[in-house]
C-alpha cells in the first residue's frame, strides 16, 4: 500500500481555481519532488495536505487512513510534518527548545510536574534533551544548541527548521523549497542531508523544489504542476524531458 | 544540560532578590525604621509586583496583549472578600486567609477561562479591546449586587439593599451594591505578600521552561508552525490566560484584605489600574519576569518618594517613565544594557569554572 494517496485533490479560492483534480501517490521510502513554475499551486497543495486548508473536493490518505479535512494538529499526529517556503522558526527560543517543542507530543508529563518539578519532570525533561541533541547532531547543529533560533545563519535555520519537523516523528515528511536563498555549496550540502535523512530515519519525503539540479539529482519521481493541474508526472528523467514541461519552464 | 543550568541560576536569583528584599523590609518595618507611609505601601508594592508578573505571563510569554487585567483582581478580591466577611469568627484568621487566598484564584481562574473561551479566538489589537471592555464589564456587575444574609439564609438583589426583604433582627448587607463590602477583616501582611510572590514567581518560572511553557512559547513566536508541530493552541493559550488570572486574583485577595471597606471603583479595578499593570510589563522588558516585577517595586515607590517635591511630582515621574522607555527600546541602549549583560555573565561564568577546577 501507498504511504500517501491523493485522488482528485481541488481548491478553489473566489473564482480561481488554485489546485484541480490533483493525484499523487507516493510509496515509502520515496523522495518525492514537487515542481512547477511560480503559482502553480506548489505550496496550496502543501496547504491542503497539512490541513492549513479544507479542500473543496478529493480524498487525502496516510498509510490507510482518510485525513482529509482534518485539523493541523490531528495530520501532525498522524504523521505529516513539514517545513515552510518562508522560515517559520520559533525564533525567541534557542536552537534546543525548537527541536523539543517538536517533540512535545512524544515525551510527556503533566503541567503540574513541571511548575513542581516533581521527578518526573526531571527523568522526561532529560529524555528530551538527550534525544534532541541526537537530532540535532544529525544536522550537525549540536554545537549551536545554546544559540537563539533567530541568530543561526540562513542555511542553519533551514536545517533546524527540517530538524523540528523529523522530531515529531513523521511518516512523511514535506519540505517547502529547502534550498531557497541557498548557494551552490550550501545546496549540494543539503542534498546530501535530505538523503542522509531519507536513509537514517527510512524517511519518505516529498519536497517543492525551484532549484532543478537538486531536484534531478534526488528525487526519484516528480510532478509537475502548471495553473494548479497536473502537466506530467512520472520517473525524474521523463518528466525533465516531457516537451511539455520544458514548453512550461521555458517557454515555446 | 548547560543552558538549563544557566536558566536556573536566573531563577534562583530572582528568587534571591525578593527573599533578601522581604528580610530587609520587614526588619526595618518592625525596627520602626520606615515612615508610616512606607510601611502602609508595603502590601500594595506586592499586589502590584504579583500583578505585573502575572500579566508579563500573558503579555510576555503567550504574547497576546490583555488590557482586563484589573477585571481578574476584582474577580479575585470580591470572591475572596465575600468569603473572609461570610466565615468571619467561625475560624481562626490565619486558615480563612489561607482559604479565602485559594478561593480567590480559583474563582479569577475560572472567569478566566469562561472569558477566555470566546476572547482568545481574537488576536492582537482586538483580544486588547475585548480584554478591556470584560475588565469593566466585571467591574461594573460587581457594583449592582447586593447580598445580605439573615436568618433564612442569603438574599441575592441586583436592585438596592432594601429589596433584598431581610429579616429586620437578624438581618445583615455583606455586599451593599456600589458601597461594597463593609468591616473587612484585614489579614494581609507584609510577609504573606511576599511569600504570595514568591509562589507565583516560582509558578510562572517553572512554567515557562516546562514543556507546556515551551508549547506556550512557540504559539506566540509562530502560530502556524506551532500547529504544524502539533501543539494544542487553543488549550495553551487558555492555560497561559487562566494561570494569569488565577494570579491576579490572587493579588486581589491580597489588596482586598489590606483595606476596611472594599468597593470597586475606576480607580482600584478600572481599565487605569489594567493599564499601569501594563507599564509595568512594558518597562521591565516584555518577556522578563524578573525586570516586570522590579519595574512594578519602583514605579510604585517612585511617586510616593517624590512626594516632597509635590508639585513637580507627576512631571518627574513622566520624564522618568519616557526616558526608561527609550533607553529599554532604542537601539543603542539596547547595546548598552547587551554589553552589561555580557560583562555581568562573564563575571559569573568565572566562578563555576573555579570551583570545578577544585
Amino acid at each position: 500500500m501507498a504511504l500517501l494517496e491523493v485522488k482528485n485533490l481541488s481548491i478553489s479560492f473566489g473564482g480561481l481555481r488554485a489546485v484541480s483534480a490533483f493525484d499523487v501517490t507516493i510509496e515509502k521510502g520515496q523522495l518525492y519532488g514537487l515542481i512547477g513554475p511560480n503559482g502553480a499551486g506548489k505550496t496550496t497543495v502543501f496547504n491542503l495536505l497539512t490541513g492549513v486548508y479544507k479542500p473543496d473536493e478529493g480524498i487525502i490518505r496516510l498509510d490507510g487512513e482518510d485525513i482529509t479535512r482534518k485539523k493541523s494538529i490531528e495530520i501532525n499526529k498522524a504523521g505529516i510534518a513539514r517545513t515552510f517556503q518562508n522560515i517559520r522558526l520559533f525564533k525567541e527560543l534557542s536552537v534546543l527548545d525548537n527541536v523539543k517543542s517538536g517533540l512535545h507530543n512524544h515525551y510527556r508529563y503533566s503541567t503540574l510536574s513541571g511548575i513542581l518539578r516533581l521527578p518526573s519532570y526531571f527523568k522526561v525533561e532529560k529524555q528530551m534533551n538527550e534525544k534532541a541533541m541526537e537530532i540535532l547532531k544529525v544536522f550537525d547543529l549540536d554545537g549551536e544548541a545554546d544559540f537563539k533560533a533567530s541568530n543561526l545563519p540562513y542555511g542553519k535555520q533551514r536545517k533546524l527548521e527540517i530538524a523540528r519537523a523529523l522530531a515529531t516523528e513523521p511518516k512523511l515528511l514535506l519540505l517547502d523549497e529547502p534550498a531557497a536563498g541557498m548557494n551552490p555549496n550550501e545546496t549540494a550540502e543539503l542534498m546530501e542531508t535530505i538523503k542522509f535523512v531519507r536513509d537514517q530515519f527510512q524517511m519518505t519525503i516529498l519536497l517543492i523544489e525551484h532549484d532543478m539540479k537538486l531536484v534531478s539529482g534526488i528525487c526519484e519521481e516528480l510532478t509537475v504542476l502548471n495553473f494548479g493541474e497536473i502537466l506530467s508526472q512520472g520517473e525524474t528523467k521523463t518528466v525533465l524531458n516531457d516537451p511539455k514541461v520544458v514548453a512550461a519552464y521555458l517557454g515555446e | 544540560m548547560k543552558r538549563m543550568q544557566k536558566t536556573t541560576r536566573s531563577n534562583f536569583i530572582t528568587y534571591g532578590i525578593v527573599i533578601v528584599g522581604a528580610v530587609l523590609l520587614q526588619s526595618l518595618d518592625s525596627a520602626g525604621k520606615l515612615s508610616s507611609l512606607f510601611s502602609g505601601l508595603l502590601v500594595p508594592l506586592c499586589t502590584y509586583m504579583i500583578l505585573a508578573v502575572s500579566l508579563n505571563l500573558v503579555v510576555g510569554i503567550l504574547g497576546e496583549l490583555s488590557l482586563g487585567h484589573a477585571g481578574f483582581m476584582c474577580v479575585g478580591a470580591f470572591a475572596s472578600a465575600f468569603f473572609s466577611k461570610v466565615t468571619q469568627g467561625t475560624m481562626p484568621d490565619g486558615l480563612r486567609f489561607f482559604l479565602a487566598l485559594l478561593i480567590g484564584a480559583a474563582v479569577a481562574g475560572l472567569f478566566g477561562i469562561l472569558i477566555g473561551i470566546p476572547v482568545l479566538r481574537l488576536r492582537g489589537d482586538y483580544l486588547a479591546i475585548v480584554t478591556l471592555a470584560f475588565g469593566e464589564i466585571i467591574k461594573n456587575v460587581v457594583n449592582v449586587f447586593f447580598i445580605g444574609r439573615d436568618v433564612n439564609g442569603f438574599h441575592v438583589s441586583m436592585k438596592d439593599a432594601i429589596s433584598l426583604n431581610m429579616d429586620a433582627a437578624s438581618g445583615e448587607i455583606i455586599v451593599n451594591g456600589p458601597q461594597g463590602i463593609n468591616g473587612m477583616p484585614r489579614d494581609s501582611t507584609f510577609l504573606v505578600g511576599a511569600v504570595l510572590l514568591l509562589v507565583v514567581l516560582i509558578i510562572v518560572l517553572n512554567l515557562t521552561n516546562s514543556r507546556s511553557g515551551r508549547a506556550i512559547m512557540s504559539i506566540r513566536d509562530d502560530r502556524i508552525a506551532a500547529e504544524s508541530i502539533g501543539i494544542n493552541i487553543t488549550k495553551y493559550k487558555l492555560m497561559a490566560f487562566a494561570i494569569s488570572a488565577a494570579m491576579a486574583g490572587a493579588a486581589g485577595v491580597l489588596y482586598s484584605h489590606n483595606l476596611a471597606t472594599l468597593a470597586a471603583t475606576s480607580k482600584n479595578f478600572g481599565y487605569n489600574m489594567s493599564i499601569t499593570i501594563l507599564v509595568f510589563v512594558v518597562l521591565g522588558g516584555i518577556g522578563s519576569i524578573r525586570g516586570s516585577m522590579i519595574a512594578a517595586f519602583v514605579l510604585t515607590l517612585l511617586p510616593e518618594l517624590l512626594r516632597s517635591i509635590s508639585d513637580y511630582r507627576m512631571l518627574i515621574y513622566a520624564v522618568i517613565l519616557i526616558a526608561v522607555m527609550i533607553f529599554n527600546w532604542s537601539r543603542g541602549g539596547r547595546t548598552i544594557k547587551e554589553l552589561t549583560s555580557v560583562k555581568l555573565r562573564g563575571i559569573a561564568r568565572k566562578k563555576p569554572r573555579g570551583k570545578e577546577a577544585r
